[in-house]
């Protein structure tokens, strides 16, 4: 038997009607995911200035070193130019905060690229969405730099900096307040100068540097939806789960009325992670049912996060989560062969 | 094929059957204490102590041993073992005794033990036995020690708890907690996979 190497299979599948096929190749879709993200990076560069383009242009270096490093060490040539390395560093990027030192860009990415993807065998076969992977190293490994107290800082003429961010300003509120304690001067203020709804969906607030701006990702997201390049259902799923999840806890009072339902869905990175991180088709469900209860399950458990966690957010820890169920959920959701199953073949119920 | 003799049982141990990396025995143990190098030290030579005197004592019982008798007899004489090490630590080393918590106690389960009882000492002489127990309580701490050195340097800036980088290194303290566990483990199996094959084709 011939030595074959399991990145250049023998036979290109792509789904039928083949006439027009080109487009579904993976450098095709990476390469609209980019221009998908281009509204988000802009508007990051223009509320954080250079900042966001600090870490864009490291985690990007980074990447395209790692991938090309791994693909030597297994002795393959660069796959740098199917662009999916570029996509993981530009969403990795974009889920950094603005103060974020570099090493932390630099190893974030490493190990996006080295750990979650190469490790596993490439592209493909990652169980994890690598630049959550990343993230979550960094944010374990280097709690005070990625949290809270990483994003406030005093920057002359750059006010947005200066205050918490919004999910923070809200918890830490609401913490005050159910702990039955007189709410201190600075974290009632803070709750106070959260910005307007208009503001969270131009991007005017403080936050990880692609979050904040509800617009742009929309945009973004709904190129990707026309192009047909993410399943459509994952953001529908996610975000109408989400918003219900949020409604009844606004109901419920897990959340403050300053506070509600519609300023959680614009802040934070709910709508990011919809449109960009959890479409990844690698780590996302195959069938239609399994990818609306994969998103379901991610939007539930992003409020139940936020809500009840000691982290403000919670789209990376549920991404995560939910990617580990993927193989489950798709175990589930076989489709069943038009005709039913055969007679007497394995898959029938009654054997 | 030949019975190797007590000095190559004793050096099979080390590394070429090294219980962590080459027979992946006892992973619990080895990734719930490797974040300290003190806790990694602690843990080996207890569990060296079962193995050496458990391993004698079932070598100079093996021609009583009844086959279908021979595991719970094991168990029986490894549990003994372990409850002087846990009566031990907490004696004199009652802080660390502490941090190892359920794990000193759970030595009763760790594979290496049994496999070398099974393997070795029910069927070889007292010396052949014991050389392989020693053989394998180094290799045992040749890869705690090293899995706990490279966490605790990079997670902590620490070893022994003697402060070796400068505070200005970046501390990665995922790798102290339970993920760093896996992750440290992961890499160092594949390094070392990587390490064995290159010179197996070379």
């Amino acid at each position: 038997m011939t030595q074959q190497t399991p990145s250049e299979p023998l036979l290109q599948v792509a789904p039928s009607p083949h006439l027009h096929a080109s487009h579904l190749s993976t450098q095709r879709v990476m390469l609209d995911v980019l221009i998908a993200l281009i509204p988000v990076c802009a508007v990051s560069c223009w509320v954080f200035r250079w900042y966001a383009l600090k870490q864009l242009v490291l985690c990007e270096l980074t990447a395209l070193l790692t991938e090309t490093l791994c693909a030597a060490l297994r002795r393959r040539k660069s796959p740098v130019w199917d662009l999916s390395a570029s996509v993981t560093a530009v969403l990795l990027a974009l889920s950094l905060p603005w103060n974020a030192p570099a090493y932390i860009a630099i190893i974030a990415t490493v190990v996006a690229i080295g750990l979650g993807k190469a490790a596993f065998g490439g592209l493909g076969f990652n169980l994890f969405n690598p630049a959550m992977v990343g993230r979550a190293f960094v944010m374990l490994s280097f709690a005070r730099e990625m949290g809270a107290s990483g994003y406030v800082a005093q920057v002359p003429g750059l006010d947005v900096i200066s205050q918490a961010t919004p999910l923070t300003a809200a918890k830490q509120y609401v913490a005050a307040l159910a702990s039955g304690a007189t709410v201190a001067d600075s974290v009632q203020t803070a709750f106070q100068n959260i910005p307007p709804l208009s503001d969270l969906f131009l991007g005017i607030a403080n936050g990880s540097l692609g979050e904040t701006s509800v617009g742009a990702i929309c945009l973004g997201g709904l190129y990707l939806c026309i192009r047909k390049t993410i399943a459509r259902e994952i953001p529908v799923c996610m975000l109408l789960t989400a918003a219900a999840m949020l409604g009844l806890m606004q109901l419920l009072g897990f959340t403050d009325d300053g506070f509600g339902a519609l300023h959680h869905l614009g802040s934070g990175a709910l709508f990011l992670g919809a449109f960009f991180i959890a479409t990844d088709p690698v780590t996302s469900p195959l069938t239609r049912r399994g990818r609306c209860i994969f998103a379901a399950g991610l939007g539930a458990l992003i409020c139940l996060f936020r809500a009840l966690s000691s982290y403000p957010e919670g789209v990376m820890f549920a991404v995560l989560f939910m990617n580990a169920m993927v193989p489950l959920i798709n175990r589930y959701t076989i489709r069943k062969p038009i005709g039913g199953p055969v007679p007497g073949s394995a898959a029938s119920p009654k054997a | 094929m030949q019975e190797p003799t007590a000095g190559e049982r004793f050096l099979n141990g080390l590394l070429p059957e090294n219980p962590t990396y080459r027979q992946m025995l006892g992973l619990c143990a080895t990734l719930a204490v490797t974040n300290g190098v003190k806790p990694a030290f602690t843990m080996a030579c207890s569990t060296g102590f079962v193995l050496i005197c458990a391993n004698a004592m079932i070598s100079l019982m093996r021609k009583h041993l009844q086959p279908h008798l021979r595991i719970l007899i094991f168990t029986l004489t490894i549990a003994t073992f372990v409850t002087v090490v846990d009566r031990l630590l907490q004696a004199f080393f009652y802080p660390m005794s502490q941090q190892l918590g359920p794990y000193v106690p759970l030595i009763i389960v760790n594979c290496i033990i049994i496999s070398r009882c099974e393997v070795c000492a029910s069927k070889q002489s007292l010396p052949i036995a014991i050389a392989d127990a020693v053989g394998q309580t180094l290799g045992f701490l040749i890869g705690l020690v090293s899995l706990a050195s490279l966490r605790e340097l990079l997670g902590n800036g620490t070893w022994c708890e003697f402060e070796i980088l400068p505070q200005s290194w970046p501390r990665w303290r995922i790798l102290m907690l339970p993920p760093g566990a896996f992750i440290t483990f992961g890499l160092t199996l594949g390094f070392i996979e990587w390490f064995v094959h290159r010179k197996q084709r070379a």
